[in-house]
């Protein structure tokens, strides 16, 4: 495969490194502007399977408020958030919620659980 | 219901919660925490996206699940919470107004106060943008409440002026709700907010930012229909010919946050023109005696976990207070900022804190600079303490920590000067 260069820049401290990659496909084959070792790491991960931690809102009945906060409990694959954004506008929970309960389990397949970031008590 | 408390907290923040767990904690027998909105928390409520704990909690929580640690705890350890209540007047003797729907207009009485208001958002008024004046013109944080808790989309076409944290992440929002963002404008050549965030949320949904940019003039009858973009020279004056159409129904501001000080004022705090908050000491006492402040309301902070670090400090000077064991110690020495820094917190520190251990200030940068810098704290020309940075800027609060040993040249001197230059 042939060799492509891009830029990246390492989030993995708020310094921000601006790294340049050389990489064939998903691999990493050399990183250049890093400050730390960190950065190498960052660069062959986002190569190879870039994730993001998800935050979103889905739809509760009978709560305080009409939507309650969810999250990934974990990074979830980078080019699939479309994908799940569109699964989670179709859950519609039942108050009350408890902060941590799993409102969609291993989310397409992916192995990642999606969490209520909060409780929902009901209204009164 | 009580009257009279020994500390009383104005806000459920994690500034407020903080400073409630820590007043019980240090032995304050009754703490009340008051909240005008519908539940306790503050502004995080909104915030539904990761990030917040990392430094304190070594996690990475959303904003909901942050605060909900710190309510949780603040009930467990028998902190009273009062929602849906306004404080409406504080006195310098420490009497406070309420309202509420529940108990109608009360005054309470507290030993000792905590401020934990938070701070509110510059809106449209106070950057004048000329043009019309349609719907459509939102600030961020206006928006980040009706999309993530009242679940109302306030446009489909967005531009956002401010390359702020929250200006950011509401275009990584909006984009994941279908809306589309056609541009983040930002005044200053640098980026205000997190590189992460820059990253995360434009990078990653290809949204473009343009710096040296502001809005020129709003186009649109009832509606906005376009906004102008303009290019600004350095001294923000719009360069002629640069005007570009971007057509959009909704623009959003986020220019900037600003400590929502009316009570303080009204209680006779004297507050600091360089941060829009409070003049404190290392234990967030103002100028009034018994009244303590924590959080946005002292000066607007970056991250949160420092947030609630200062609601812990606060909350225990608090408590100190109520209980009658504040030490009355030496005269406090001021702090200033010098060459390139905007504001230091605290602006006085009484060296005998130093006796109890390092002591931290915080401070905001005046420009950006990238490589190596160094902050200096002096007393004229005597050096008294000094710490490396990678690199300061204007958007990340720098921290530097006053070591113990400094205890005697911080007691002779006469003034504290902090620097940040290149090194
Ligand atoms: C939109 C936004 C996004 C942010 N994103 C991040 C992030 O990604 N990561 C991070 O670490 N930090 C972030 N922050 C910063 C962090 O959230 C804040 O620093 C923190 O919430 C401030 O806490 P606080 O307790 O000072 O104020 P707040 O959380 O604002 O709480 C103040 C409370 O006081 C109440 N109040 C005010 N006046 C009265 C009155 N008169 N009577 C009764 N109650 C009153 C208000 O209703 C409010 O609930 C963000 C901040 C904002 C505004
Ligand atoms: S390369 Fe190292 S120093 Fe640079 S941003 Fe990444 S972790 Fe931080």
């Amino acid at each position: 495969m042939a060799q492509e260069k891009d830029r990246l820049i390492c989030v993995t401290c708020p310094m921000g490194c601006a790294l340049e990659v050389t990489h064939e496909g998903p691999a990493l084959v050399e990183v250049s502007g890093h400050a730390c070792r960190r950065g190498i790491e960052y660069a062959r991960a986002e190569l190879a399977d870039p994730r993001r931690m998800v935050a979103t809102t889905v739809r509760v009945r009978g709560g305080l408020h009409p939507l309650v906060p969810v999250g990934t409990a974990a990074p979830f694959p980078k080019g699939r958030i479309m994908e799940l954004m569109a699964l989670l506008r179709e859950v519609e929970l039942e108050a009350p919620v408890r902060a941590g309960q799993v409102v969609l389990a291993d989310a397409l397949g992916t192995g990642v659980d999606i969490l209520a970031s909060r409780s929902m008590p009901a209204a009164d | 219901m009580r009257r009279s408390y020994d500390v009383i907290v104005v806000g459920s923040g994690p500034g407020g919660m903080a400073a409630a767990v820590a007043a019980k904690k240090n032995g304050a027998r009754d703490v009340l925490v008051i909240e005008r909105d519908v539940e306790p928390g503050g502004i995080l409520l909104q915030c539904i996206h990761h990030g917040f704990g990392v430094e304190t909690l070594r996690q990475d929580l959303t904003g909901p699940a942050y605060a909900q640690r710190f309510v949780d705890e603040a009930l467990s350890l028998g902190v009273d919470v009062m929602v849906d209540a306004m404080v409406l007047r504080i006195t310098p003797s420490r009497h406070l107004w309420v309202t509420s729907a529940r108990s109608g207009l009360v005054e309470l009485e507290a030993r000792a106060i905590v401020l934990a208001m938070g701070c509110r958002e510059r809106t449209r008024a106070q950057i004048r943008i000329p043009g019309s004046r349609p719907a459509g013109v939102y600030t961020a944080g206006t928006a980040q409440r009706l999309v993530n808790v009242e679940g109302y989309m306030p446009g489909r076409r967005f531009v956002i002026l401010g390359s702020g944290d929250i200006g950011m992440i509401m275009a990584r929002r909006l984009t994941l709700e279908g809306a589309r963002v056609e541009r983040v404008l930002e005044i200053m050549p640098y980026l205000t907010g997190l590189t992460r965030n820059y990253v995360q949320c434009l990078l990653d949904y290809g949204v473009p930012l343009q710096l040296s940019h502001t809005v020129g003039r709003i186009l649109g009858d009832r509606r906005v229909e376009a906004v102008e973009a303009v290019q600004v020279d350095e001294r923000w004056r719009p360069v002629p010919g640069t005007g570009e159409l971007i057509p959009c129904d909704t623009l959003l501001l986020s220019v900037g946050l600003i400590p929502e000080n009316e009570l303080s004022r009204q209680a006779g705090v004297a507050l600091d023109p360089a941060t829009g908050g409070p003049y404190v000491d290392e234990g967030f006492g103002t100028s009034v005696p018994g009244i303590f402040a924590a959080g946005n309301v002292v000066h607007v902070y970056d991250l949160v976990d420092w947030v609630t670090e200062a609601g812990y400090v606060a909350g225990r000077s608090a408590a100190r207070f109520a209980l009658g064991d504040q030490v009355q110690g030496a005269a406090s020495v001021g702090l200033r900022a010098g060459e390139n820094v905007r504001y230091v917190v605290p602006q006085r520190l009484n060296p005998e804190s130093l006796a109890d251990g390092p002591q931290r200030l915080q401070l905001r940068v005046v420009r950006p600079i990238e490589g190596r810098a160094r902050v200096q704290v002096a007393d004229g020309d005597s050096l008294i303490a000094e710490q490396r940075l990678r690199y300061a800027r204007p958007g990340e609060m720098v921290t530097v920590t006053l070591p113990p040993s400094a205890y005697d040249r911080v007691r002779q001197a006469k003034a504290l000067v902090v620097c940040v230059t290149e090194a």
